[in-house]
This record gives structure tokens, C-alpha cells and sequence, in this order.
């Protein structure tokens, strides 16, 4: 029975590539297919922006999910897959963001949006948290920061943080999918916390 | 729903385009039956409307149990279109059918003593899903609250029905408040409890966002919510490409008819 690793053959690695690409597209492909089908509703404009909110939020547990996966199992293959998803994650906030920009507050009295709001700012710092790991992903970027790289990329750690509070904060009374969320983003930073000494859930830190 | 007869009221409503049927009763905001917009049409149905009674209570000569039809038989319907504008800065336009709620208040004869009317919703997890979710901040029974003078105000209204039929359960069966100068929320849905009171009552969300959602809600385009901007809104039924924004009036439009109410209040501090 030794010899052959059936996780390591080319052929599966690819199916498993492409089939978690796919997944990660589907929140998208469904709203296109909706908006095409049935319509998004009476207010469509609130209906897309909910759903690439939350399909960001996912795509980020996801990316963190990666790691534990990889102890787990002891299988490579989910690190693979983790940068894929880390920027189908950041594809998704960017549209979340348009989205609400363009159909719920129609460019309009943008400044207060941004400076009054928590939920938005909170929102806002999220995202901005992952745009220098978006810009940092290639294989070239990873070679040149060395070390410094997986430190910058902990800064994910604090978006996800900040996305749940962004999240939260919108809630008008029923907290349970919150909640729910919540206790996710905790084992998961738990986990990181338990394997490494829980120094290393700090931004930026040496360890 | 059934037909029902009713004769319109052009004086009081409004000739701006109605929000089409299938938009009105599939888009509620009713957190009895969950938080998402689609959830009072999926979940409203497991709710029995039939038979209903009102209790009323405190200050009046008439206090009891009414059952819902004894109480609607003396009135005649009124059709009256109305804006309704959602605090969460979308609206609708919706030809309601009913009955005006100074008829119906009068006839239970409050006293000198009767300042305030509250009312609170239907109080049932069996019925209301929502009710019995561990997760909620909603202390349940729902409960709204006017002045005398605003319940008096011949724009308040009861309604039974919407679009010439029965009123449809995920929009309040049987019988809800309508309050068009205010924001939705003020207009509570299956009502079952009407008090008179000399204090003011506290409201549900009140209660839960003090800062956010004061007692009067009036609709005011000049007084922001702390998480969004008042001064426009999205009619719906609003387009993907070609969203609907319309500014946001004062008192929702209804200024002549309930502006005098408001007369020397800070509105900036009673929001």
C-alpha cells in the first residue's frame, strides 16, 4: 500500500484548485444569476451590497481556516488554495465597497459617510488592513520581504477583528448570526494564539 | 385576500406612483417573524388572525376585550394613500384600507387624565418564530406609543386592509397603526393592547437604541441617524442601475396637516 499519496497527485491538487475557485466565485455568480432571474427585490441596491459584505466576511474566515487545515490534515494542499481565497476575499470587499458607494449612498455627502459613521469606519480600516497583504501576495513580493512578510500578512487578524465589529454594529436587534460569527473569528485566532505563545496575533510584531 | 368596500379619501392621499403589490407585501421590516425583509412573507402565515381582540385599558370609561369586529362594524373604510417612509431610508407608497384612529379611540371615551395611547403587538413564540430566537434585544411584547393630540390627528389611521383587500399578515394583520409623518416603526403592526396613560409610555426601540430612535420619530430629513444620513431615500421600488432617491421632506410631506403639533419642541432633541 505505500508509495502512492493520492493528495499529492498533480491531477487532484488541480480538481481541488479549480473546485475551491469556483466556490469562491459562487456568491458572486449567484447575484449575477438573481439579478438576471428573478430580480434582487424591491431594493436591490441593499440586497447586493448585503451579500458581498458577507461573502468577503466568509472568504476571510475561509483564508484563516487554511492553516488549521493544513495541522489538521497534514496536507499541503490547503495552503494552495489560502492565497486564492485571501484575494477573492479582497475582490470582494472592493466590490462591497463600490457597491455601497454606488447604491446606498449614491456619492453623496460622501465626507460624513466617512467621518460620522463607526460602522463605516470600521468598515473602512477592514479593508484597508488588507489592501498591503493584496499588494504583497505575489511569489516575487513573498521572496523579497522574507521574514517580514508573515508578519505584515498577520494584519489579517486585525481586518477580520475589525469586519465582525463593522458587522455588529449594523445589527438592529437580532444578534444571533453576529454571535455566531463571532465565536468562529474567536477559535479561530485561539487557535493561532495556543500553537505559537499568542504573541504572534499581534500586526506586525517580532516574535 | 378578501375584497373589502371602502370609499377613498382624495383629500388625504397622495397622487405620487403607488409601490406595486408584490413589492409591498414581500419587502417587511415585522422582527417577529425575523430581521430579514423576505422573512414576514416566508414565516407571517403561522400566525392566526382569526379570531381577534383588542384589550383596552387605563384611562377611559370603557375599558375590556373588544373583539376585533365590534370594533370596526360602527366605521365605514377609507382608502387613503399614504407615503411610508422606513427609518432605514427606503419608502413606499401604499393605498391602505381602514378606519381613522380618533374614531376608534374616541369611542372607548378616555379621560382628562389619558396624554398618552400605547399599544403593543401580538406576544406569541408559538406564532412568531422570531419571538423565540435566544438572540434577540427585542424585550418582547413590541410596544409603540403616541401623544393624545398626535393619535388625534385625523392622518392617523388603523388600517385592515391594503390594495382593496384584507391586509395581508406580514404586513399586520389584522388591524395596524399608520402613522405617515412618521417613521415606520411608530406604526406598530397586530395589535392587540391599547392603553390610555397619563405618562409616557417607553417605546421598543427606544428602549433598545435610546440614541438612535427617540419617541416621536417624526420623519426629518435636518436630524440624522447616528449610522445614516436622513436627507434622502430610496422610493421603492428602486433600480439596480437607476436607483429611485428622492429628497426627504419634513414630517414625511405631511407638514400642513401635523406641523402645529411639534410647535416650540426642539426637534434636534426630540427626535
Amino acid at each position: 500500500m505505500s508509495g502512492f499519496d493520492w493528495r499529492r497527485s498533480p491531477g487532484f491538487l488541480l480538481t481541488f484548485r479549480l473546485s475551491a475557485a469556483v466556490i469562491a466565485a459562487l456568491p458572486l455568480m449567484l447575484l449575477v444569476r438573481n439579478f438576471f432571474a428573478a430580480g434582487l427585490g424591491p431594493d436591490p441596491g441593499q440586497a447586493v451590497t448585503e451579500s458581498l459584505g458577507i461573502a468577503a466576511f466568509q472568504l476571510l474566515l475561509a483564508t484563516l481556516c487554511m492553516t488549521p487545515l493544513r495541522r489538521w490534515t497534514k496536507w499541503g494542499g490547503w495552503l494552495r488554495i489560502r492565497r486564492m481565497l485571501g484575494l477573492y476575499a479582497f475582490f470582494y470587499a472592493a466590490l462591497h465597497i463600490l457597491a455601497f458607494l454606488q447604491f446606498i449612498v449614491g456619492w453623496f455627502d460622501l465626507w460624513a459617510a466617512f467621518t460620522k459613521r463607526p460602522y463605516i469606519i470600521a468598515g473602512a480600516v477592514a479593508f484597508m488592513c488588507l489592501v498591503p497583504l493584496a499588494v504583497t501576495s505575489t511569489k516575487t513580493m513573498v521572496r523579497r520581504l522574507g521574514g517580514g512578510w508573515k508578519r505584515l500578512h498577520r494584519l489579517i487578524y486585525l481586518s477580520v477583528v475589525v469586519a465582525w465589529i463593522h458587522f455588529i454594529w449594523q445589527a438592529r436587534s437580532d444578534v444571533g448570526e453576529m454571535v455566531l460569527y463571532g465565536l468562529v473569528v474567536l477559535v479561530l485566532l485561539a487557535l493561532r494564539g495556543y500553537w505559537s505563545g499568542w504573541s504572534t496575533l499581534i500586526p506586525l510584531k517580532k516574535e | 385576500g378578501e375584497s373589502l368596500s371602502y370609499v377613498p379619501a382624495p383629500g388625504l392621499s397622495t397622487s405620487e406612483e403607488k409601490t406595486p403589490y408584490e413589492d409591498v407585501i414581500r419587502y417587511n421590516n415585522f422582527y417577529e417573524f425575523g430581521t430579514g425583509k423576505d422573512d414576514p412573507a416566508k414565516y407571517a402565515n403561522e400566525m392566526s388572525v382569526d379570531p381577534w381582540s383588542i384589550a383596552v385599558e387605563g384611562e377611559c370609561d370603557r375599558p375590556g376585550t373588544y373583539a376585533l369586529e365590534d370594533i370596526l362594524k360602527p366605521h365605514d373604510y377609507e382608502e387613503r394613500i399614504y407615503r411610508l417612509r422606513c427609518v432605514e431610508a427606503w419608502s413606499m407608497v401604499i393605498p391602505w384600507v381602514g378606519v381613522s384612529l380618533a374614531d376608534v379611540l374616541k369611542r372607548f371615551e378616555p379621560n382628562s387624565r389619558a396624554k398618552y395611547v400605547y399599544f403593543e403587538t401580538l406576544h406569541d413564540p408559538e406564532q412568531m418564530r422570531a419571538q423565540r430566537s435566544l438572540f434577540s434585544t427585542i424585550d418582547w411584547p413590541y410596544q409603540e406609543g403616541l401623544r393624545m393630540d398626535e393619535a388625534m390627528n385625523e392622518l392617523a389611521f388603523l388600517a385592515v386592509g391594503l390594495y382593496g383587500k384584507t391586509i395581508p399578515k406580514q404586513n399586520g394583520a389584522p388591524i395596524r397603526l399608520v402613522i405617515p409623518w412618521k417613521y415606520g416603526f411608530k406604526s406598530i403592526k397586530s395589535i392587540v393592547k391599547i392603553r390610555f396613560q397619563e405618562e409616557r409610555p417607553k417605546t421598543t426601540w427606544e428602549m433598545i437604541a435610546p440614541r438612535e430612535y427617540g419617541f416621536y420619530a417624526n420623519v426629518n430629513p435636518e436630524v440624522d441617524h447616528p449610522r445614516w444620513s436622513q436627507k434622502r431615500e430610496r422610493r421603492l421600488p428602486s433600480g439596480l442601475l437607476s436607483p429611485n432617491w428622492i429628497e426627504t421632506e419634513k414630517f414625511n410631506g405631511y407638514g400642513d396637516q401635523v406641523a402645529h403639533l411639534y410647535k416650540g419642541m426642539d426637534l434636534q432633541k426630540f427626535y
